[in-house]
């Protein structure tokens, strides 16, 4: 399994993602000003603040040519992992419903979250057992998860909604403690919390690495 | 030039005096121009020159065996193995914090992080050292402490560098002078080291990152080397506005160029502008450097000469490449979207010589502006008298034991950290081993499987009362942070806060403290490798209290056993270790009860503390012990609060009452640690160490018996009483 890491100028966590996906395969990083994605069978938009998260956070980043090709790139059914900044790049760019406001605090707040793996089948989450915990750090000013009512009650009813912050644990006010979402095809999936920081019990917990573990296991088994 | 001469009132204006003013007439030959006026001022100013410190810095030892690069560049550096090198350093922003606290603390995190990456390290670690006024009295100190916090954290956290670590205090000393240091570590190969002397005759100077606009002119003879006064929101336009993505860009734009080698020398352009950054690349150069102010990139077309050279924009640096390289620079920078331009050469006439196209329109002797500012002695006098307030009665003296323990952990002082840090990224690069509260120092594992810790410390009371004692005692506390995580120290950086040098009651201070620091440094083979002097911190209620702030480096064999400050385990055995004296002389609970500064503090035996660190870091790094923290701010019963808390696990302990219980429960040293282990262990430890079994980690509740004193108080109190600083952050 290849991973493409993208990086824009102004990426922070592009290279925790390196090490992160290189866990479970190879892993490179992809330019934002170019379009080849040198063949990769999977794309993380990474952590951090894209062009300095001008406008909004995201806002940018998706106008970039390299995010041409990950829209396309997703709509053949390739894989697609959004985190932090990159949960806001893809949800500016249309690959995934909602969007990310500045949390209810307004601070930008760190903290370990505990978080609860809802849809266990999915190409990000299918090496998490049903009901699973994960314990992982989340960081950033705006994380809190917003669409309308009617989207979210078709998101809750399509299993879109994959992870969801435990009791006590949202922090950022997202509605209906949503962490992580995919899309309706179940390709593209994005979370504020970030798994890549969550693969080594060194530096803190090694329940992220399940989400690399689920995807390369989504990717490997495609192939098959 | 038609232009009239700026006068002798001119310099006055500028900050030099006038005896300095005829000086800069005999350098020149003749009275300077607005450009020379300018560069001068801003040289020959406390922040550049360090006036009224050079003498006593150069009393501080500065080599080790560790040490790579030593003062004088842009921050030192010091050899961890593997190729590989530290550089580390902190810097003060306290006045533009004072006046504007986001964009001051910012761009503090964004100038040291500049001076790491200048030398060839990616920066790794941010850690912060703030003091502000009684928080509890003072809106306006919460004001400052809520946005410092707030600038710190979003420079730090754009640019992809965690905050690990830091320390705050409240005292009413710094109400009208907050402070606010920053220190930051980097990472880099160490035959990529890089130096800032110019080099090369013909060689280019070329400017690159921000444009360069009217933004903090003056800034460091206006601001940073005068007293604070009223109408200091005047000053406003001397503070400079941060980047943070510019930054980012600049910062991985420059480790691209020094990877591929096509960088002779580098230097951050920081206080003073594109004078400081050229003419110290000159002076260590050896060399002249002609500059045309019209190349410069600017903000706005119709900046004067002078206003080019001194501005304080941020988010630039200068570097000299040969001419063959410009091309491979600039593209480089245009790949970072990074603007540059050629703006000089290297000459060899030893001159500064700044043009405006072809017009000359400032012609100085490099060694004049660099080398011959005047350097005055100190006149050091001990006060007579105490020349600080007594706080305010916080806790009733007929307060028990129980209920002190309770203030003192909820005190503004000792309370968790926890609202401020956790507006901070500590994780980000991978390397956080052990995050804030989580040990006596931060950690970042190193690719080799070992580990450096970083520790940033500083107790102005303490040195109030003492300086040099006070100071003993900072520098101590830091090598015992290192100690309690496994680290042993290799190398040290200082910021020396104080006030008005020329005021023999502050020379004493300042004198003290630095012969302290040298005892201290010298004693533990901790070398200081860079720092920062910032002087005249005090409005017109006097001086802030003495503030040595120490920034320690250390490292330790094998990450996977660093130490953690909390219990680990149900059943576990408590030990007090080292040679703890406690005193009540100038302790937070003395500062609670509102009692006013003592005249020196206990004397202080640097090797048995020295003896009982390594003794630590020992048992540490062969994983005897499963816990050790050191006992600071609170003594004894806060410390064993801290630990117990740390881990939610409560403890039953009994200790010696010499005498004095309250003294033993809450009286401050330097030399004393909490550890705790399996009983086997710490049996084994005692045969080596000096220690004393104080209890055991047990149940949900803190119980202390002192002599007749007993303290028995539940977590939950304690944690409720711990976050008293959440409410300032809701």
């Amino acid at each position: 399994m290849k991973t493409g890491i993208l990086r824009f100028p102004g990426s922070c966590d592009e290279v925790d993602a390196q090490l992160a996906a290189g866990l479970v395969g190879e892993a490179v990083l992809l330019w934002h000003g170019d379009r080849d994605l040198q063949d990769v069978d999977a794309v993380i938009v990474p952590g951090g603040f894209s062009y300095g998260d001008y406008l909004r956070a995201g806002a940018i980043a998706r106008f970039s040519p390299v995010m041409e090709s990950v829209v396309e790139f997703a709509g053949d059914g390739g894989i697609v992992l959004g985190i932090c900044n990159g949960f806001q790049v893809l949800c500016e760019a249309g690959l995934l419903p909602g969007a990310l406001l500045p949390n209810a605090n307004r601070r930008f707040t760190f903290r370990q979250v505990e978080l609860e793996v809802v849809e266990p089948d999915t190409a990000f989450t299918s090496a998490c057992p049903a009901g699973e915990m994960l314990s992982i750090p989340a960081k950033h000013g705006s994380g809190r998860y917003y669409a309308d009512e009617p989207t979210l009650d078709r998101l809750e009813a399509d299993g879109q909604v994959v992870l969801r912050y435990r009791p006590e644990q949202n922090f950022n006010g997202s509605l209906r403690e949503i962490a992580g979402v995919r899309n309706a095809a179940g390709n593209v999936f994005g979370l504020m919390p970030h798994p890549e920081h969550a693969v080594d019990a060194l530096t803190g917990s090694t329940d992220g690495l399940r989400i690399f573990e689920s995807m390369h296991e989504a990717v490997e088994g495609a192939r098959v | 030039m038609s232009e009239q001469l700026p006068t002798l009132k001119d310099a006055l204006a500028l900050g030099l005096t006038e005896a300095e003013y005829d000086l800069v007439c005999e350098k020149q030959g003749s009275p300077p121009n607005q450009v020379e006026l300018a560069m001068y001022s801003l040289l020959w100013s406390e922040h550049c020159a360090y006036k009224h410190s050079k003498k006593l810095l150069v009393t501080l030892p500065t080599e080790g065996p560790a040490v790579v690069m030593g003062p004088g560049e842009n921050a030192g550096a010091v050899d961890v193995g593997d190729g590989l090198i530290c550089a580390f350093k902190v810097e003060s922003h306290n006045h533009p914090s004072a006046v504007e606290p986001f964009q001051g603390a910012a761009t503090g995190v964004g100038g040291i992080l500049r001076d790491i990456f200048a030398i060839g390290a990616r920066p790794i670690a941010i850690l912060d050292s703030l003091r502000f006024g009684d928080i509890e009295e003072s809106e306006r100190s919460r004001y400052l402490l809520e946005h410092a916090v707030a600038g710190i954290g979003h420079y730090g956290n754009s640019i992809g560098v965690p905050t690990v670590g830091g320390e705050v205090y409240f005292e009413a000393a710094y109400e009208k002078n907050c402070l606010v240091n920053a220190m930051a570590l980097g990472l880099g190969p160490r035959e990529q080291l890089m130096r800032s002397a110019a080099a090369g005759v013909g060689n280019v100077v070329l400017i690159y990152g921000a444009s360069t606009g009217r933004d903090g002119i003056g800034g460091a003879s206006v601001l940073a080397s005068a007293e604070l006064g009223e109408g200091d929101d005047d000053k406003r336009p001397t503070v400079q506005v941060g980047d943070p993505f510019e930054e980012k860009k600049l910062m991985e734009c420059s480790l691209e160029l020094l990877e591929l080698g096509l960088i002779v020398s580098l230097q951050d352009l920081g206080a003073a502008g594109l004078t400081s950054s050229a003419c110290e690349m000159a002076s260590k150069g050896e060399v002249g450097i002609d500059i045309d102010v019209r190349k410069v990139p600017l903000r706005e077309a119709d900046m004067e000469p002078f206003e080019i050279m001194v501005s304080e924009s941020q988010e630039r640096m200068l570097c000299v490449i040969e001419p063959k390289d410009v091309e491979a620079v600039r593209a480089i920078c245009d790949k970072w979207e990074v603007s540059s331009a050629a703006i000089g050469e290297v000459t060899d006439t030893r001159l500064m010589r700044i043009y405006s196209d072809d017009e000359l329109v400032g012609e100085m002797p490099v060694e004049a502006l660099v080398d011959d500012c005047p350097i005055y002695d100190l006149a050091p006098q001990k006060p007579e008298e105490q020349l600080y307030d007594a706080p305010p009665v916080r806790l009733d003296a007929s307060a028990g034991f129980g209920d002190a323990l309770v203030a003192l952990v909820g005190s503004p002082n000792i309370s968790s950290r926890r609202p401020l840090f956790e507006q901070y990224d500590p994780i980000v690069q991978s390397r956080t081993v052990r995050r804030p509260e989580q040990a006596d120092a931060a950690v970042l594992i190193l690719p080799n499987g070992s580990a450096l810790a970083a520790s940033i410390d500083g107790n102005g009371r303490r040195v109030a009362a003492d300086p040099y004692r006070g100071t003993l005692g900072v520098v101590l506390e830091c090598a015992s942070n290192l100690a309690c995580v496994g680290a042993q120290p290799l190398g040290t950086t200082n910021n020396l806060n104080f006030g008005n040098p020329e005021k023999p009651h502050v020379a004493w201070q300042l004198t003290e403290a630095v012969r302290a620091i040298a005892d201290a440094c010298t004693a533990l083979e901790a070398p200081i490798v860079g720092g920062n002097v910032s002087l005249y911190n005090e409005g017109a209620s006097g001086p802030i209290y003495p503030t040595p702030v120490i920034g320690m480096v250390g490292l330790l064999p094998d990450a996977s056993r660093a130490g953690r400050l909390g219990f680990v385990e149900e059943g576990e055995t408590i030990a007090l270790v080292g040679p703890f004296k406690p005193s009540l002389a100038a302790s937070e609970l003395s500062k609670l009860r509102g009692e006013p500064l003592p005249d020196g503090l206990p004397d202080i035996d640097i090797e048995a503390v020295r003896a009982a660190q390594i003794a630590v870091r020992d048992a540490v790094r062969e994983g005897l012990i499963d816990s050790a923290h050191d006992i600071a701010e609170g003594g004894v019963a806060v410390a064993l609060a801290e630990c117990a808390l740390a881990a939610s696990l409560g403890a039953s302990v009994t200790i010696d009452d010499n005498g004095d219980a309250w003294q033993a429960l809450f009286g401050e040293a330097p030399g004393g640690f909490i550890v705790c282990g399996h009983a086997t262990a710490i049996a084994q430890f005692s045969e080596r160490t000096d220690l004393t079994v104080i209890g055991k980690v047990t149940g949900s509740e803190l119980r202390i018996e002192a002599g007749s004193a007993l303290i028995e108080v539940g977590l939950d109190e304690l944690r409720t009483s711990h976050r008293a600083l959440e409410e300032l952050f809701q």
